[in-house]
């Protein structure tokens, strides 16, 4: 291991929102030449305290110390000066912005366009990772943004890397790539602190682990020498659960497209084209895929929010692709869309107002009147049945965790005992905790009879729940091939719609 | 003929130009993601600032620095409640309108009968007594040269400067322009008053040269029209230019009908110029994502640096 100071140094770093204690006296030491892992879920304050080594938000209370010497990191500006690189977990790019304009934005000094295009280049192809600086960024999938943010960073040979959830959107050959880039980054001397909740990666990569729980640190250690359990009881300081999952039984197809062809929704969406797939009762469909391939207007085409002939969409053999979203729910369609805060329920109204949205049809409403005692009741049981964390059945939904609220939605369109569920990114920002909660749910769903489909980007989470998956590219949609007849590898290929797939 | 044609021209010119002014100014407020509604007022209340100190002072140029001051500051309130204290900017916007049409109608009330030394247009004796080429290049009001100028710097600056890049990331996402390291509110604070001091310095325009006199609510609704110009220009500053003075030329030629006695409806010529001013500046923009491309994301989107 290296010696003398370390790269970075934190001290008893606190940070507090109102009442919340995001970080509470973390100690943290990243030296060169090692890749340090930031483990913990969702809220444990990984983001935070990237935040604050990135001079974006200030600690109340700590020290930073730079190769040994006390450091105050005021802004980005200081601590890009001082040799520190950010990735960001939600990319900060324009999307109407040339490559070589969002670089330009970070860099300090003004740089000619000739000039940064051609360095651009030089460093891409050094750590393989090709870009073309004259393209936009909204016509760039979304491993290709990510190679914008890390040539940023390279641009400025930076002594401290910082990764805050990389992989959370790549592909399994895409992650291959970004680790061979960073052990090479490493060799280099360059001090990398790769903050993530993924187990698997983290003792695949990582030299050191820190682990956050609620704010503080829980401990330290070598990840290759700890197995996942141990390491999942150290970040969310239990066993991890895992859904059970027999094989399912599958029934009559209820939810089925045919030659399906949808335009794209906005400039930037991709358009449909050709899209078949069968939803068997009993069963969970996946559908594996890149953001950005058509997920977006597969979704609005299944859930009613854009209509299409009739035949191309049908619930239980009756065609309703003409039909909008109210009259698809009379069907037996329930729809957990991917944003919860403003598409799967409304943040500023309360819990029993958001049950009374979805399910008016179901006895709520009685001559135009909302029957207030029934509502309530309704929201009272979603809450128990999954146990949300909420105040109750008046608190507003925006005040809920992303984890909560979406427990409480699934729980909410479950009530409705629907033939068809439809859920996007079920457990995106969810953590571990909620996320097996909310997997088992699905599962539960499935073995009562009910047919599941499930959009995600979580190759992890669609084999661990999916009879069969499906990969979505560039708006078509591969025939879903049972689980137990394919792997990740070959699922990732498709996602990367490189050619050869089909023979994986 | 050709005489008819050069003076159509040039008082397409004279009418489109606070048009130009204004609209670039709000154009760069609306490129930092930043929607001010209150243009018409800002241009009242320059207007007036700048009659009233002519009045006084008998140095238009004097007014017109005053009108840019007055106008910058009516935007500074603005900021103020919009940009610091994260209220809605359409509300807002909304607001600062009806004041400045009442301060200026207030402060004007003495100066209604009120004469100014008017910016007189340029007079270069070899030049601009030349056929056709004088009075088509070299015979305007040195502010129709300014809105020209103002058009190739601003397009200059938002396309090819770091400054503009900046500004145009700010209107983009301003999260993350904050995540790198970039002062969000600072850079929408000088759009806004960069934005206000062109709004003043059209109606300066207005009361100073085009018609130099002072009238409640003269600007007769061209602040509204400079804010649909920069939607429909798709926040393109030469577009802009070419969309004022086609509202310009169209409003002329709608006088030129009635002059000439064809039976039309007052109400449906005077509705012309905004007809065609719309329809072309649509047609011009119907792709997508270059719309996309040129339109600040986050346009009316309060940010929070500390969220």
């Amino acid at each position: 291991m290296t010696h003398g100071n370390p790269r970075l140094e934190l001290a008893g770093i606190t940070k507090r929102y109102g009442d919340v204690v995001a970080n509470d006296a973390i100690d943290l030491a990243v030296h060169a030449g090692e890749i340090h892992a930031l483990l913990g879920e969702n809220g444990a304050g990984k983001s935070t305290l990237s935040k604050i080594i990135y001079g974006v938000v200030r600690p109340d209370a700590g020290t930073l110390r730079w190769e040994g010497r006390a450091v105050e990191i005021a802004s980005p500006g200081d601590a890009r000066r001082l040799g520190i690189g950010m990735v960001f977990q939600h990319f900060s790019l324009f999307e109407s912005l040339r490559v070589v304009d969002n670089i330009a934005l970070g860099e300090d000094g003004p740089a000619s366009g000739a000039a940064l295009s051609a360095s651009i280049r030089g460093i891409s192809h050094a750590y393989g990772l090709p870009l073309d600086p004259s393209r936009y960024v909204h016509t760039m999938s979304v491993g290709e943004r990510q190679r914008v943010e890390i040539v940023r960073c390279l641009l400025q040979s930076p002594k401290l890397l910082v990764m805050d959830e990389p992989t959370s959107v790549l592909t399994p050959q895409a992650v291959e790539r970004l680790f061979a880039t960073l052990r090479s980054l490493a060799a280099e001397g360059t001090a990398i602190l790769y903050i993530s909740h993924k187990l698997a990666e983290i003792r695949a990569l990582c030299d050191r682990a820190t682990i956050l729980r609620d704010g503080r640190v829980t401990g330290e250690c070598d990840p290759r020498a700890e197995d996942q359990a141990s390491l999942a009881r150290m970040m969310i300081g239990s066993d991890l659960p895992h859904p059970r999952h027999r094989a399912a039984i599958p029934g009559a197809t209820m939810l089925a497209a045919r030659a399906l062809d949808l335009p794209a929704g906005d400039p930037f969406g991709t358009p449909l084209a050709g899209v078949d797939l069968d939803v068997r009762a009993g069963e969970i469909v996946g559908i594996a895929g890149i953001s950005g391939n058509g997920q977006r207007e597969l979704l609005a085409a299944l859930s009613g929010e854009r209509t299409t002939r009739a035949d191309a969409v049908a619930i239980d053999g009756v065609g309703v692709g003409h039909l909008g979203i109210a009259a698809r729910r009379r069907h037996g369609l329930a729809y957990v869309p991917e944003e919860r805060q403003g598409r799967g329920a409304v943040p500023e109204l309360s819990l029993a107002d958001n049950t009374l949205l979805s399910a008016s049809a179901q006895g709520l409403v009685r001559h135009g009147i909302v029957d207030r005692r029934a509502t309530r009741a309704r929201a009272r049981d979603a809450i128990a049945a999954f146990r949300v964390k909420a105040a109750g059945p008046d608190a507003l939904a925006e005040t809920l965790s992303g984890g909560n609220l979406q427990k409480f939605i699934l729980a909410r369109e479950m009530q409705q005992s629907p033939k068809v569920l439809i859920a996007a990114q079920p457990t995106w920002g969810v953590d571990i905790g909620a996320s097996a909660e909310i997997r088992q749910a699905l599962v539960d769903l499935r073995d009562a009879g009910a047919a599941v489909l499930v959009v995600s980007e979580d190759l992890d989470e669609l084999f661990e729940i999916a009879d069969r998956i499906a990969v979505i590219a560039r708006g078509r949609l591969s025939p879903a091939m049972p689980v137990t007849g394919t792997d990740p590898e070959a699922i990732g290929l498709a996602m990367a719609g490189e050619p050869g797939a089909r023979a994986a | 003929m050709i005489d008819t044609l050069v003076g159509i021209v040039a008082l397409t010119l004279a009418a489109g130009t606070p048009l130009v002014i204004a609209a670039l100014g709000e154009l760069v407020v609306e490129r930092s993601g930043v929607l001010n509604l209150g243009v018409e007022g800002m241009m009242l209340i320059g207007a007036v600032a700048g009659f009233i100190v002519t009045v006084h002072t008998h140095m238009p140029w004097l007014g017109v620095a005053a009108a840019i001051v007055a106008g910058a500051a009516m935007a500074l309130v603005f900021a103020i409640v919009a940009v610091s204290l994260q209220a809605n900017q359409v509300a807002s916007g909304l607001a600062l309108s009806l004041l400045g049409i009442g301060l200026s109608a207030f402060v004007g009330q003495p100066y209604v009968a009120a004469v100014v030394d008017p910016i007189k247009a340029i007079n270069w004796p070899p030049l601009s007594s030349l056929p056709v080429l004088g009075p088509l290049l070299f015979a305007y009001n040195p502010l129709v040269y300014v809105s020209v100028a103002l058009a190739a710097g601003v397009h200059l600056f938002l396309l090819h400067s770091r400054a503009g890049l900046v500004l145009r990331a700010v209107g983009e996402s301003p999260r993350s322009a904050h995540a790198i390291g970039y002062r969000v509110l600072a850079i929408r604070y000088a759009a806004v008053l960069f934005g206000g001091a062109c709004a003043g310095l059209a109606g300066a325009y207005l009361s100073l040269a085009f018609t130099p006199l002072w009238s409640e609510g003269m600007t007769s609704g061209r602040g509204w029209i400079a804010l649909a110009l920069v939607v429909f220009a798709t926040w393109r500053p030469y577009r802009v230019l070419l969309g004022a003075w086609l509202f310009g030329a169209v409003t002329l030629a709608q006088f030129q009908v009635q002059a000439a006695g064809i039976e039309i409806a007052p109400q449906l010529l005077a509705m012309l110029p905004y007809a065609a001013t719309i329809v072309v500046l649509a047609w011009m923009s119907r792709d997508a994502a270059a719309i996309r491309r040129h339109s600040p994301a986050s346009l009316g989107k309060p940010f929070h640096p500390q969220r």
